[in-house]
């Protein structure tokens, strides 16, 4: 048996002790397998995994599945990410065991956004299970080789098993609590919500390290650059569980006009920077939202490049 | 209760549409508390068809009548007599009053006067908010008391989600987060340790899930 828990590129940078970067991808709302294979060409030698979102706000696109299968051809390692709003524990765990076969090896479970945000508010939610759970099955699955009724699984798949966690949502005192819980529910990484106010996290993570959750799974700070000052006031306002401060708001306002989203990336760096050096972090989980072509740029000057090859 | 709510006049005239004798049928259960299926509102609705009748110079007689309860076959059956020149009814119980009126009156064309809401009580005069979504397990002693089935956008068991804001649900400014009640309820109480407690997921089979319910009391069943 592998030291491993799924021999997940991921999993080894991580186990090697090496700052993880991982990025994120969202799939064509269409068959356009080419803009998918662009963006992918983009993060390729960036990024240890990129992350593959399953319908993001409730929006139909490519199975998030399909598209890691693209990102494998592509000589990418996909984070596989499924949410518990569009399918049953049925569907969950076929799918699980089909990705597993054609080579995914990391999945990140979501409860996902409310159907109500996306382009089908029309449309019946499922939420059989919940992502507390989904992360459990999974866990269940690998290392017990049964599936959520008990039943054996012949071949188990084996996943690197990834949860989110928003340390800006509230009830703020519950946070570092539930993500204790969804470690003991067998997270082995996490990814944060985007981070803006670095006051707020530091005090997030001072409390996770307390309670040593930064021992028992590797936690990966999320970023998103702020490409313009529309995107940080909506983010700001409509945007339900972020915290983006007044600060950075006027930070990139005094930037002048077309030079916000260089501020952006700086802010960005500048956090990766400081991400690298702060307890219990694990690694930075990059969200360029169809930002992709300018990830190899902010890794080069977050200097995270080259990626450990493990 | 089960709480309704008043479909569009305009719906219920184009449902109706070539029927000349209908009754409006009220209910004194949930729908007579709730405002808007009791004998008040059979006059009401009864009323304002004849006036749209009148405006539109259509023939049409209305008649009034509310059933103690129309989940019951015994008062059902009361209305043998009443219903019998009419060619159609308005039920304005909740959707079980059409179906039990259906069912004993079957040469009757019936429709339905009101949208049927979900399980719940005012909350204030004037406003009811869902309390309950019927899943055929109750668990409410695991959350303080209160129930993130029903009143959870996404129904977790293991909350909150990381759209929580300042109490609030995302889905709406309006709509209370439930967990951040659960949550906050939970720690004042300093159950904490409740709150960590890993709650797997729901058998659901006594939901709708396991297909249309019913209930069976032997002590009961002549």
């Amino acid at each position: 048996m592998s030291a491993y828990k799924s021999e997940s590129n991921l999993e080894k940078v991580l186990k090697a002790g090496h700052f993880a970067f991982t990025g994120e991808c969202g799939p064509p709302q269409g068959a356009n397998i080419d803009v998918l294979r662009e963006k992918a060409q983009h993060l390729k030698g960036c990024v240890d995994a990129v992350n593959v979102t399953d319908n993001q706000t409730a929006v139909v696109r490519m199975s998030s599945w399909a598209a890691s299968l693209v990102l494998l051809q592509e000589g990418l390692e996909p984070n596989f990410q499924m949410v518990c709003r569009d399918r049953n524990r049925l569907a969950m765990q076929s799918d699980i065991l089909g990705i597993y076969v054609h080579g995914v090896r990391n999945m990140l479970c979501l409860s996902g956004d409310h159907q109500k945000f996306g382009n089908h508010p029309e449309s019946k939610n499922v939420f059989d299970i919940d992502s507390m759970q989904l992360i459990n099955m999974v866990k269940t699955m690998r290392d017990e080789g049964k599936f959520l009724n008990g039943q054996d699984i012949d071949v188990p798949p084996r996943l690197f098993i990834g949860a989110a966690s928003n340390p800006f949502a509230d009830p703020s005192e519950f946070r570092a609590y539930r993500l204790a819980k969804k470690i003991a529910a067998g997270a082995d990484f996490v990814q944060t919500q985007c981070i803006y106010n670095m006051k707020r996290f530091r005090d997030f993570m001072k409390q996770v390290v307390d309670m040593g959750l930064h021992e028992k799974c590797a936690i990966l700070a999320g970023v998103t650059p702020m490409k313009s000052v529309g995107m940080a006031r909506y983010m700001a306002k409509q945007v339900p569980g972020m915290d983006v401060p007044e600060e950075l708001i006027k930070r990139l306002q005094g930037a002048g006009k077309g030079k916000v989203a260089e501020e952006g990336i700086r802010f960005a760096v500048e956090q990766i920077e400081e991400f690298k050096e702060m307890e219990g972090i694990a690694g930075v989980h990059l969200m360029a939202i169809e930002w992709e072509h300018r990830v190899p740029e902010i890794a080069e000057r977050a200097r995270v490049l080259p990626r450990p090859q493990v | 209760m089960i709480v309704a709510e008043p479909k569009p006049i305009k719906e219920i005239l184009e449902m109706i549409e070539g029927v000349h004798k209908i009754l409006v049928v009220g209910c004194k259960g949930c729908v007579t508390v709730c405002n808007v299926g009791g004998s008040k509102e059979v006059g009401i609705l009864a009323s304002t068809l004849r006036i749209a009748g009148k405006r539109d110079g259509k023939e049409l007689e209305v008649g009034e009548y509310t059933l103690e309860r129309q989940c019951d076959p015994e008062y059902v059956a009361e209305l043998e007599d009443v219903v019998a020149p009419y060619d159609a009814v308005i039920s304005i119980a909740c959707g079980v009053g059409p179906q039990f009126l259906s069912e004993r009156y079957s040469s009757k064309k019936i429709f339905p006067g009101v949208n049927t809401k979900f399980m719940g009580g005012a909350v204030e005069h004037g406003i009811w908010a869902e309390r309950c979504a019927g899943c055929g397990t109750c668990v409410v002693h695991y959350f303080g008391g209160l129930c993130p089935i029903a009143r959870c956008s996404k129904s977790l068991l293991n909350g909150p989600c990381g759209g929580s804001s300042k109490g609030k649900c995302e889905i709406a400014p309006d709509v209370d987060c439930i967990w951040d009640m659960i949550v906050t309820k939970l720690m004042q109480e300093d159950r904490l340790d409740d709150l960590l407690q890993f709650r797997p997921a729901k058998n659901w089979t006594t939901a709708r899930d396991g297909g249309p319910r019913r209930m069976i009391r032997e002590e009961l069943v002549k």
